[in-house]
């Protein structure tokens, strides 16, 4: 085992656990982001709320969610610790310094560091609260035949059941009623809250550079720099994961708050 | 010597690291040279003021120089923050003709921690060295030359091989990356050799050793920033690099080192 420790500190090692647990990091975006635009359903956050407690209870995506938290955590002392060594790789810096290198290549720590920030906000705010905190529950009902919201109503703060949601179908009306942890009432309160709202877009546009340079930087690491393949992995790197995975995500807060606006 | 600002006759100011060896301080020396033709090469125009140096009783500055043709690798220096100065290529090949007349030029040694100042300009690349000796070269028992075509090399590889080769090993690399990372250098030495037949049979055990000397050496992890290649007056590639973690997972996979 020897071989593989000696492996994994030594400075490519290093890389390409950055690079495995970065593109990982990566891919979860991909889900988180295509979820969250339930967010701008027009049914009272019925989606969104049925999706966050699939989220929180199926058990594939618990033993995922493990793993995401532990890459994060792997990623960000990795990361952390490979700036530290590559400082000291260069006591004496220049007192001139042009360099010829974009400078989100050269500042993936600091960009690193915003998001980390972010994320302690983020999952406080949101994750910590609907999982070991009080959300209240919201009781929507459904006309099955016609699909039609026909009320909603949001349930007393005296009202808890052991499990995330309920669902009951009345036969005789045909309406279905779902009483579900109102998540969807938590985000719209947070996000009118405007330095909350700036935060999170200042943290996409951090995302955003570090994904310009972290994407295709992933690719190099892990030793895939081939001419059929560079453009692919550019274009979906700066298409998908520098430009449109952070404007949906910093649309979310701007929609919630242009809406609390009236 | 006249005070003179026509094209041909330029005047600058050099702001020069002066550090008389590694265990002292070093500060910069800021000197005023005149009388510098734009033909000069960099290194004739530090020539031109070391002469002036030693006819003023003060110490000439030091710095690596030798074949003063851009192809040994030996002019280290930094200047106005780059590797070589603002030309891709060596000190020697950079000529006078790329600064205006009244420019201030600050000239700087190679910064890392893996080169320590021997004096002045003149940096210690012996790790270099040191990472070829690990594994850079082929075991051969000698005898008589082969004969030249006994070996057959595809045109393609030999080409990539040669690009990869082309590395004087200079050290721009090092001096321009944020990290002075020698990755750009060592993954040119691992690919010329992983490129042609004769560097199979040691590829694995190559790899893993010239790796591990880099890190001994002190140098930087790689942040794929590209400032290497960008500053490399060879244009060696930073496919090489991905070439050269290929051939460490590889490596590290087969070989029988446990």
């Amino acid at each position: 085992m020897s071989w593989l420790l000696r492996f994994f500190s030594s400075s490519i090692g290093k890389k390409l656990i950055m690079a495995l647990t970065g593109l990982f990091l990566c891919s979860f975006l991909v889900v988180h982001m295509i979820g969250n635009t339930q967010l701008f359903y027009a049914d009272q956050g019925l989606a969104f709320n049925k999706y966050a407690v699939i989220m929180t209870s199926n058990p594939l995506i618990e033993i995922i969610s493990i793993g995401l938290y532990f890459f994060i955590l792997l990623h960000t002392v990795q990361g952390l610790l490979l700036a530290y060594k590559n400082r000291q790789a260069r006591p004496v810096g220049y007192a001139k310094f042009n360099n010829s290198s974009r400078w989100q290549s050269r500042n993936m720590a600091i960009l690193g560091t915003i998001i980390l920030v972010f994320l302690v906000v983020h999952m406080s705010r949101f994750w910590y609260q609907y999982r070991f905190d009080y959300v209240p529950y919201k009781k929507y009902v459904e006309n099955i035949q016609t699909g039609q919201m026909v009320s909603t109503q949001a349930m007393a703060e005296s009202y808890a059941v052991k499990r995330r949601i309920v669902e009951d179908l009345d036969e005789t009306t045909g309406h279905k009623v779902t009483i579900v942890r109102d998540l969807y009432k938590e985000v719209e309160v947070a996000f009118q809250n405007l330095p909350l709202v700036l935060l999170y877009v200042l943290s996409m546009v951090a995302l955003a550079y570090h994904l310009v340079h972290g994407f295709q930087s992933g690719f190099q690491t892990l030793g895939l720099n081939h001419p059929k393949y560079n453009p692919l992995v550019r274009w979906v790197g700066v298409g998908l994961f520098a430009i449109l995975i952070p404007a949906v995500f910093a649309a979310m807060p701007i929609y919630f708050y242009v809406k609390s606006l009236g | 010597m006249a005070e003179g600002h026509s094209a041909d006759n330029m005047t600058l100011t050099l702001k020069v690291w002066r550090q008389k060896n590694r265990n002292t301080e070093g500060r910069f020396v800021t000197y005023t040279l005149g009388g510098v033709s734009p033909d000069m090469s960099f290194l004739e125009m530090v020539d031109i003021l070391n002469t002036q140096l030693i006819e003023r009783n003060e110490e000439p500055i030091a710095f690596d120089h030798d074949c003063r043709e851009g192809i040994c690798g030996s002019c280290a220096m930094y200047i106005n923050g780059r590797p070589h100065g603002p030309k891709q290529v060596t000190a020697c090949q950079l000529h006078m003709r790329s600064f205006n007349d009244g420019d201030t030029i600050t000239i700087e040694p190679w910064r890392a921690a893996a080169f320590p100042i021997i004096k002045d300009l003149s940096v210690d690349r012996s790790a270099f060295d040191r990472i070829v000796a690990a594994g850079g070269y082929i075991s051969i028992n000698t005898g008589n030359a082969q004969d030249a075509n006994s070996t057959p090399v595809p045109k393609e590889a030999a080409d990539e091989a040669f690009m990869a080769a082309a590395c004087i090993g200079c050290g721009a690399c090092v001096a321009a990356c944020k990290n002075a990372s020698a990755m750009l250098f060592v993954s040119a030495k691992i690919s010329q050799l992983a490129l042609l037949p004769q560097g199979q049979a040691e590829r694995r055990i190559r790899a893993e050793k010239m790796v591990a000397q880099m890190d001994e050496e002190g140098f930087g992890a790689c942040s794929n920033t590209g400032a290497c290649s960008a500053e490399c007056p060879k244009g060696i590639s930073m496919t090489n690099i991905a070439r050269m973690n290929r051939e460490y997972y590889g490596a590290k996979l087969k070989s029988t080192n446990v």
